[in-house]
Order: C-alpha cells, then structure tokens, then sequence
C-alpha cells in the first residue's frame, strides 16, 4: 500500500543473512548458539556499578555532542598509551552510538554520489548497506583462506577504480579471525597514499587479538591525515548493549561528522558515556585487568575450537583476532546455508553461514568461541555426528 | 613455566576436572609441560586439593556452620602459631585464619547440629587454655563462595544469532 514512499535505494539492500536464522534459532529451547556476536562475560561489575552511580546522582542530561570532555580525554590517553597515536580530545575524539554509529558517519560524510568503497569479502554485515545507504557503490574484494583472510595488496590493487574513494579496513576481522601483519599493512597504505584513499580502520576488536601486534592503522607513516579510526567498548570491555563507540580522524573530517551526529542522534547516552569513562580509567590504573582477563579466557577457547573442528574433519584457519572461527564446510558437499540449516533442525547448533558475510564466505560457517566452554564441547559433539551422519 | 602456571590455575580453579589433554590444548603447550607444571605446583603445595564447591543446602545432609571469633593469648616464641596448630586439628574446624583487628584468630566451624556446635564452643574451644574469649555467629545464608553464586540462576541474554 505504502509502497511508493519508500527509497529504492533503500528497499534493495536485503535485511542481513543472519536474521532469518535467528528466527529459527529463536523458537528452539535446547539450541545451543555458537551464531552470537557478542562477549559472554557481563560488562564488569565496576562499569555498571559507575552508571548507577551516576543515574543516582542525576546525572539525566544531554552531553556535549563530541561526547563528556572526560570521556574524550581518556580515549585520547588510551590511544597514545596502548597504540602510540595521538589524538586531540577537542577536536578529533566523537564519541558516537556504537562503533556502528561511527562508521556511517563516516561514510555519510565523506562519500559523494557513485564513490566506491573498497571492502575484504568476507566482512561485517554492515558495511556494505552502509555504503549504499550513504550513495556510494560497495566493491567487495575477496579475501582467501590460503591468505589467512588478509586483505593483499595485489587483490587491492585490482580492484582500485578512478571512482574509489575510500576503504573500509576491518581487522581483527569479523567472520573470519584475520589480523593484518605491519609489513603487510604498510604495502596496503602505500596504495593507499598512491591512490589518494579515505581509510575507515575499523579497529573494534582490536584488544582482542592473540597473536601478533596490535596495530592501529593510523599509526602508519603518512596514514594519520587519511585514516578514520573507528573503536568502541563492546567488544573490549564487554558492552555491547551500552552502545558506546568513537571516531578519531583529521579535525576537518570530525567536524563534519559531527554535524551529521549532532543533527541526527545529538549525542550518546550519558550513563553508557560514564560506564566508558570508568572501564578506561580504571583498565589504565590497574594494567588492563579486565580486558586482559577477557582476552585469556577467549585465547584458550580459540584454542580448544580449532582443535575439535580440525579433528572434525575441517579446514580451519586459525584465527588470531576477534572471537570466532571461520571454517570450510566444502568437504561435506553442501552449501553453507545447507550446512547450517540441516544442523540447526537436526543437531540443534546454531552456526551463521559464512555467505551472509559476503559471496567468498561461501563454503564457510562462522562459530562463536565467546561460548561457555562446556556448552560449546557439547556442540562439538554435536557437530561430529551431523558431519558423520553426512 | 610461570605463565604457563598461572593459567593453568586459572583454568583450575574455574574446572578442576578438566582433562590435560585439553589443559595443553587451551594454553598451547605441550602435554608433557602441562603434567610437569602441575606435578611441580602440587610439591610445591601451590595446588593442595582438589575439590568441588558445593551447596549443601541442596542436599538431605543436616548441617550447621558458623564463623567464631577468637581471642588468644599469643605463646612466646610462637606466637599464635601454636594456638592455631591446637584449634586447627579439631575435625569440626573448617578454616582457621589469623585477623588484623579486635580478635586474633577467625574460625570457621561446621557441626551436624545447633547444639553440637554449642558444645564444641564451650567444651572443646574455650577450654583451650590460652584463648581468652570467643563470639559465635552462624551462617543464616549462604550467597556466594570461592568466587560462586549460589543463589539464582544465570542465563545467557544474549541473541541467539547477532552479526
């Protein structure tokens, strides 16, 4: 009926692969989910306990749109001490609702009609619509297994256009694990330099990498004048449902951002930016405790999840970042949508098929290890029978 | 072999029934590592048992525990090592710790019944000689220990499927 008010544009995009599976998943009692994409720890009993306080206190009001000055200054401290790139928190700090939020200010403001955007395949559900969303065209460029996901500058390089504009550049990547090495991202910010790119780093899991340096790309030589980094609290800290992220970039960059965000959303919530405050503070007094107790729990059960899907029978990458593995499925024979499909109905485990992340993610299924250890042994074994029973 | 220590006790005190098969796996070590490095922890009396936490209120077992307040005269040349050596052995004594603070030593008690536990105190505890006073205070409930919840229930909140 109402039809003819809608945007084209935005009616093509397809609503995420993942949805139709959580309403299967969703009706059944005894699944067990290795399909999330958030933390199974509770945000830290200190950072919840801050936000109370502060709603105790009254603290009911708007912040200033860039984000509590306080907030901003820790952001800046904790880049300079943990990545070694400095940030002025008055002028290249936003503080935005979820590291999401961020990115498509990002893209809103810099993108003009037709702009491509480089982004790895497989890659966050989000990007793609995004771009679309912002007027820009999408060019996803295949990352391999046999690259270990990496974005290489050979596949970059193929598919720049006079028409790019920007690349999306997410690692630790989301479906896949893959973490960039420096020699290989100093080859990616040469093209970058070379090509005259924006780069969006989105760098959200970036505590949690396991082998390797973290690296943040804008501590590049040269990189700092074209980069957008995008960060947040979600995964790190365990505050996904806060929805707290940021965007550090060139002040002219920001300013306009921020009037998208100043328009359109205002600012973050208060509460969520007084919980980021005391994650920041108190991770910087006591040496990173919970984001350090986090990241060994996910380590072990990284370890203990690519071990049974290789005694499984499968191909499996070793992630070194993020908290998922990404294997192949091809030597079952069936699609991943197949695969995952018949496991859930059959075996009840819930697995995302890896193509909802883009078409090479085909033959690839994404599993969670932010999954109770005995819950996630009890899917393996699930798992086994279902590919024995094939 | 420190680090590798530490999480192992990490991993431990989360499961203590873990296989080490899967201990190796988690931490990325060898097997034969992992059985040394626990081999050397428990001679060292870092690891001194292994046992489960459990609500007892959840089973048939009657059972009373309270924690008791000493105050000791401390021994000369041994200070209230001696004393503690003498409260510690009695099977009834569940933990004994010296405290900072208005009395000297904390004990935990546990007794089938109310009124063993009354008799324990006054027979067997305050007759020692050099404790010169005791405060009795039993445990009414029981909401967490060793780092355990015990009351509710936890569950994931979390969406089954999210990107």
């Amino acid at each position: 009926m109402s039809e003819r008010f809608i945007n084209p544009r935005v009616a093509a995009v397809p609503p995420s692969g993942i949805r139709r599976f959580f309403d299967v998943a969703g009706t059944m009692k005894d699944a067990i989910s290795l399909g999330v994409g958030e933390p199974d720890f509770v945000t830290p009993y200190h950072i919840r306990s801050s936000a109370i306080d502060s709603l105790l206190d009254g603290e009911t009001q708007y912040t200033p749109n860039r984000g509590l000055l306080s907030l901003r200054q820790e952001i800046a401290e904790y880049l300079a001490t943990r990545y070694h790139v400095s940030y002025d928190p008055e002028k290249e700090i936003l503080v935005t609702v979820g590291a999401s939020e961020a990115i498509d200010l990002a893209l809103r403001a810099c993108l003009r009609p037709g702009d491509e955007v480089i982004l790895p395949d497989p890659g966050y559900v989000s990007y793609a619509p995004c771009v679309t969303f912002a007027q820009g065209t999408p060019v996803p460029v295949p990352t391999l297994a046999e690259d270990e996901f990496r974005l290489t500058a050979a596949n970059l390089e193929k598919a720049i256009t006079e028409k790019t504009r920007a690349l999306i550049f997410p690692y630790p990547n989301n479906p896949t694990g893959a973490v960039m090495t420096r020699e290989e991202m100093t080859k990616i910010a040469a093209l970058a330099e070379k090509h005259d790119l924006l780069v969006i780093s989105d760098e959200i899991y970036s505590e949690l990498t396991y082998s390797g340096e973290k690296i943040a790309f804008s501590s590049l030589l040269g990189m700092r004048e074209r980069t957008i980094l995008i960060n947040g609290f979600s995964k790190a800290f365990a505050m996904t449902g806060w929805r707290l992220g940021y965007a550090c970039g060139p002040r002219e960059i920001l300013y306009e951002m921020n009037k998208i965000h100043q328009y359109a959303i205002m600012c973050a919530p208060r509460q969520a930016q007084v919980a980021g405050f005391e994650a920041l503070k108190k991770n910087r007094e006591n040496g990173f405790e919970d984001v350090e107790m986090m990241r060994r729990s996910y380590d072990r059960r990284r370890r203990v999840m690519v071990d049974a899907l290789r005694k499984m029978g499968l191909d499996c990458f070793e992630p070194r970042g993020a908290f998922y593995c990404f294997p192949s499925i091809r030597r079952t024979g069936l699609t991943s949508e197949e695969f995952c499909t018949r496991l859930l109905r059959e075996y009840k485990v819930v697995c995302v098929p890896g193509d909802a992340f883009g078409q090479s993610g085909a033959g690839h299924i994404r599993c969670c290890y932010a999954t109770d250890l005995n819950r996630m042994l009890e899917a393996f074994s699930r798992m086994e029978k279902f590919i024995q029973s094939l | 072999m420190q680090a590798l220590k530490s999480q192992i006790l990490e991993i431990l005190s989360a499961d203590c029934r873990i296989p080490l098969e899967r201990i190796a796996i988690m931490t990325g070590a060898e097997l034969s590592q992992v059985a040394q490095a626990i081999d050397e922890m428990e001679k060292d009396r870092v690891i001194l048992q292994y046992s489960p936490i459990i609500n007892w209120d959840r089973t048939p077992r009657e059972r009373v525990e309270a924690m008791i307040e000493v105050k000791v005269t401390p021994q000369r040349d041994m200070g209230f090592d001696a004393i503690a050596g003498r409260i510690y052995r009695f099977d009834e004594v569940k933990s004994v710790f010296l405290m900072s603070g208005s009395y000297d030593l904390l004990v935990l008690v546990e007794a089938r019944t109310l009124k063993d536990l009354a008799l324990f105190v006054s027979e067997k505890l305050s007759t020692l000689e050099s404790v010169t006073g005791t405060s009795t205070s039993f445990v009414l409930k029981r909401y967490k220990q060793d780092g355990v919840i015990f009351v509710g229930e936890t569950t994931d909140k979390r969406l089954a499927v999210s990107p």
